[in-house]
């Protein structure tokens, strides 16, 4: 997920005031930035949004890449339209991590120094055009299925950026499918373009919901607090039966010689990504990580000059309005 | 050749290519809020790209599209002026180029609002509020850098007299532009300097910079006779795909 | 002193009749800035809105009121402050 892992973090507090503050998000009430709150919950959400948010930053990456090269005026329009609206998305998950008390330049600085993580799916290059395809699809496919249960997490700003962010989120999945289409019932070597994406997409993103936390502490803390709704492999399950029909409409076949139906359970029974390149991905040995944190850090840096001249020149305005009252 | 498509080919290309230059920012700002309003801009001249392109097509005739004039002519065919083709250099650089151009292109829709040709009218009319924006933007910007700090202030001087000797080219007038003048279908370029020199000297002196003294153009874009070498490349990216398979569809 | 621009909350009025609403936050350098941040980020350039921008250091809020004096409520800001919380950077990494 954007937020993978999110260990929650200790919590010392007086037991009543715990007990309390439980109970106010099982009756559903919304926590807001002034409330009380324990300061494990504080923290663990602080990661998680700032996660999250990092994942939008960083997840313009691999798209913008193509941004330039989109093959058609409509095309590049509607691509450099998603990648601005992640932007956005990233903008408005900084601002609800900011109730939290902690400023947007900290957590991009986290970012940059390593001490804070994004999703590993972005260390994964988009090599061809169908791969926008595979991102829109897959990647914001198994997104949405972590987002619209957030909507309805425990924290207020968290809440509302989640509603705001599932709206506007809408038509990213249905380009990529667009785009997926037009490939698999395009030319042969489109259609090779569209199975190559999906066999280089599919088990990272079955990557991004995280290895299997059923029996883990810190998801149970974090499912009472409703800074997480589902488990990993719920939402893993979920998007795997979603998709396996979407594959077979495009006429694309699954990477996974063991993918079935399982008429028992009722769902498709599937194959375990390989989590030792997971654990590599985010130890910093993906495929991208080096570039997408050069990026990051260039775009930081570079930017540097460009956010401190307007701020100078704000309060040469504002000195001189002063000066004139 | 004709001169209204020669003119719309002019208007599209400046558009696309800009364009493709600022969206080349897209992920790579100094700050969120200037990468969200530097998509919006570059979102901009791409539809206004479809428009002008789109009607270039049409008065052609030859059953090309938008999209075909944007991914198979070659560097020769277009007819951008230099200013937009250039790299972007560093973030000021880039606004001090969107300035520069704005400030011309919101006088030159301002007149083709009052085209004789409808569907030009037409065209001016639904962009010339889009490019208000951007030039509002943009010279605020331009501004803000300019009398900032004073490594802001140095680096858009520097910016002001790389690009300044490619402002010249946008004022020049050949016969396709008199053939339009002439059927009031589109203003002499020449004509609009004076009150494009009377905004950036006002623009420029409240960002305490320098206008160059020289007036000196580099041209040979908008007649695409000789382009700089970057245009290729920005060709060659733009239009790998369509080249590499083509009949292909997207 | 920091040079993080300051934070500002953005309101709309989307039609005529209704009442400004608080749609989100942003930064900017100062408030001219954060307008036209504002319209490009929350309103995507839709015109005939009416936008108000707040530093969001100026708004002074209540406190939560069902909560006795043991929860400490912050005192006026509306949100509460980055300054007011040290992150000890050994937070350990995910």
């Amino acid at each position: 997920m954007y937020a993978q892992m999110i260990q929650s973090e200790k919590t010392d507090e007086d037991p009543r005031a715990l007990a309390e503050f439980q109970a106010r998000i099982d009756r559903g009430e919304k926590i807001e930035p002034k409330d009380w709150m324990p300061e494990g919950y504080r923290r663990t959400l602080i990661r998680q949004i700032g996660q999250h948010a990092h994942s939008e930053i960083v997840g313009q990456l691999p798209e913008g890449n193509w941004i330039t090269r989109a093959p058609t005026l409509e095309r590049k329009a509607i691509l450099l339209a998603k990648v601005q609206d992640e932007a956005g998305h990233g903008l408005y998950l900084y601002c609800a991590a900011e109730t939290l008390g902690i400023s947007r330049d900290a957590l991009t600085e986290k970012l940059l120094d390593g001490s804070m993580k994004y999703s590993s799916i972005f260390n994964y290059p988009t090599l061809t055009w169908a791969d926008m395809g595979a991102v829109g699809w897959l990647v914001d496919g198994a997104a949405i299925m972590n987002q619209v249960p957030l909507q309805r997490t425990s924290f207020g700003p968290y809440s509302r950026a989640m509603i705001r962010i599932c709206k506007e989120e809408s038509f990213h999945q249905r380009q990529g499918y667009d785009i997926m289409m037009k490939m698999a019932n395009g030319t042969p070597e489109q259609r090779r373009m569209a199975q190559n994406a999906l066999d280089r997409f599919w088990y990272p993103s079955l990557m991004m919901f995280g290895p299997s936390d059923a029996e883990s502490v810190h998801s149970a803390q974090n499912m009472a607090w409703k800074i997480k709704i589902n488990t990993n492999d719920e939402l893993r399950q979920k998007f795997v039966d979603q998709t396996v029909p979407q594959a077979e409409y495009l006429g694309l076949t699954i990477p996974d010689p063991d993918l079935k139906w399982n008429a028992e359970t009722g769902h498709y029974d599937f194959s375990e990504p390989d989590w030792t390149e997971f654990f590599d991905v985010l130890k910093g040995d993906g495929p991208c990580n080096a570039e997408r944190m050069e990026a990051r850090r260039k775009a930081w840096d570079e930017g540097a000059w460009v956010r401190e001249g307007l701020l100078a020149h704000a309060r040469k305005k504002r000195a001189a309005k002063t000066a004139a009252e | 050749m004709d001169p209204a498509f020669e003119f719309l080919c002019r208007m599209g290309d400046n558009t696309l290519v800009l364009g493709h230059r600022v969206s080349e920012w897209c992920g790579h700002s100094p700050v969120l809020e200037e990468d969200i309003a530097l998509a919006n801009t570059a979102l901009d001249l791409i539809g206004q790209t479809q428009l002008w392109l789109g009607l270039a097509a049409e008065v052609e005739g030859a059953g090309r599209d938008a999209d075909a004039l944007a991914m198979t002519r070659d560097a020769w065919d277009f007819r951008n002026v230099l200013l937009v083709e250039l790299p972007n250099g560093d973030f000021g650089r880039t606004m001090m180029r969107q300035c520069l151009f704005d400030a011309w292109h919101d006088l030159v829709l301002a007149e083709l609002r009052d085209s004789t040709d409808d569907r030009i009218a037409a065209i001016a009319d639904k962009t010339s509020r889009e490019v208000a924006y951007h030039l509002e933007r943009s010279r605020d910007t331009v501004i803000g850098l300019g009398d900032g700090t004073e490594e802001s202030h140095a680096r858009m001087q520097a910016a002001l007299d790389r690009l300044y000797p490619y402002v010249g080219e946008l004022f020049e007038t050949d016969a396709v532009d008199a053939a339009l003048a002439e059927a009031g279908i589109a203003p002499d370029p020449g004509n609009l300097r004076d009150a494009y020199d009377a905004r950036i000297t006002g623009i420029m002196a409240e960002a305490t910079l320098t206008i160059p003294d020289s007036r000196f153009a580099h041209k040979g874009g908008r007649d695409g006779v000789r382009h700089t070498e970057h245009l290729g490349h920005l060709l060659t990216e733009m239009q790998w795909l369509q080249r590499a398979y083509p009949g292909a569809t997207w | 002193m920091s040079n993080e621009w300051p934070l500002w909350e953005i309101f709309i009025r989307g039609q005529h009749g209704m009442a400004h609403r608080h749609v989100g936050s942003l930064h900017a350098p100062d408030a001219d800035m954060a307008i036209k941040n504002a319209r490009d980020v929350y309103t995507r350039r839709n015109e005939g809105v009416s936008i108000w921008v707040v530093e969001a250091a100026r708004i002074t809020a209540s406190s939560p009121s069902d909560k006795g004096p043991m929860y400490d409520p912050a005192r006026s800001k509306v949100y509460r402050h980055p300054t007011f919380f040290d992150i000890p950077d050994d937070v350990e990494p995910m």
